[in-house]
């Protein structure tokens, strides 16, 4: 029975998620929670013909926090560009990574990551998988954001997901 | 309840995180009018998707919980459905943009730096 872990990960986040949404650890709601993340866990399985396998939590805790920083940072960098001389401003442009992670669900997260980070945009993902092309608002160095997202995000999600 | 109850410590921080979080938005902003085409423009937004609106959730869980003199959290939430929803329409605009871009010119944008 290999998919019971990431079956009950996703009963315990939705139960998280209810728990959370009502504000409230009365009985009532943990009962009525209980129900409704099991009935929907249950009912959405055919729906999500692809499982994820995540392990090593405690790698997905520490990508988390390298997000987090990097958001930070990479706001200030972001608002520093804008605020800054025409001539950064000018330096946006396309560029392609080669990319070793294949699972589907780490991609997502690696599109989530990338996106969400300013700065970067994910802008598409070649037909075979291996290339990934992002739009970078700062386009000086290609070879630091290929060391970024390779050894940042790519190492850890291939860890967690694969 | 009155605005008494809030600690003076509490007052300074939450109204810093406002204001900065309304700052980092508005410089944002300000970047759909200073970068020079769509796909740079778009990473200026994201600045309100991420610390801004994260600045402007701090501020909210510190008042909230004061108030409440309870730990109060829910605000993660948005974080959460912010972080998953947002990523989505982003990289839909980027490869509409990008369509649109092959239509106008004939061909995909290059590597490199954009022409402009």
């Amino acid at each position: 029975m290999k998919r019971w872990p990431s079956l009950t990960l996703f009963t315990v986040i939705l139960f998280a998620l209810w728990l959370l949404l009502n504000d409230s650890l009365a009985p009532g709601q943990l009962l009525l929670g209980l129900i409704l993340t099991v009935v929907i866990t249950a009912s959405t399985a055919a729906i999500r013909p692809l499982r994820a396998h995540p392990h090593h939590l405690l790698t997905a805790l520490g990508l988390f926090f390298v997000v987090l920083i990097d958001i930070i940072r990479s706001n200030i960098a972001v608002a520093g560009i804008i605020l800054g001389p025409a001539k950064r401003r000018f330096s946006s442009g396309f560029m392609k990574i080669p990319l070793d992670l294949r699972d589907p669900y780490g991609l997502a997260a690696l599109a989530c990551i990338i996106t969400a980070t300013p700065g970067t945009v994910w802008a598409g993902l070649s037909p075979d998988g291996g290339t990934l092309t992002i739009h970078v608002l700062d386009l000086q160095d290609e070879g630091a954001w290929v060391r970024t997202i390779k050894q940042r995000y790519e190492r850890r999600l291939m860890e967690i997901f694969e | 309840m009155t605005m008494d109850e809030i600690p003076f410590w509490a007052d300074l921080l939450g109204s810093l995180l406002l204001i900065s979080g309304s700052l980092l938005t508005l410089i944002g902003s300000l970047g759909l009018l200073r970068l020079p085409n769509l796909f740079s423009r778009m990473h200026g937004i994201t600045l309100g998707n991420t610390l801004g609106l994260g600045c402007v959730l701090l501020a909210s869980i510190l008042i909230a919980s004061i108030y409440a003199e309870r730990f109060v959290f829910q605000e993660v939430l948005i974080t959460l459905f912010m972080i998953s929803t947002s990523p989505v329409t982003t990289i839909l605009l980027m490869r509409s943009g990008i369509y649109r871009k092959r239509a106008d010119t004939g061909k995909k944008p290059e590597a490199g730096q954009d022409t402009n």
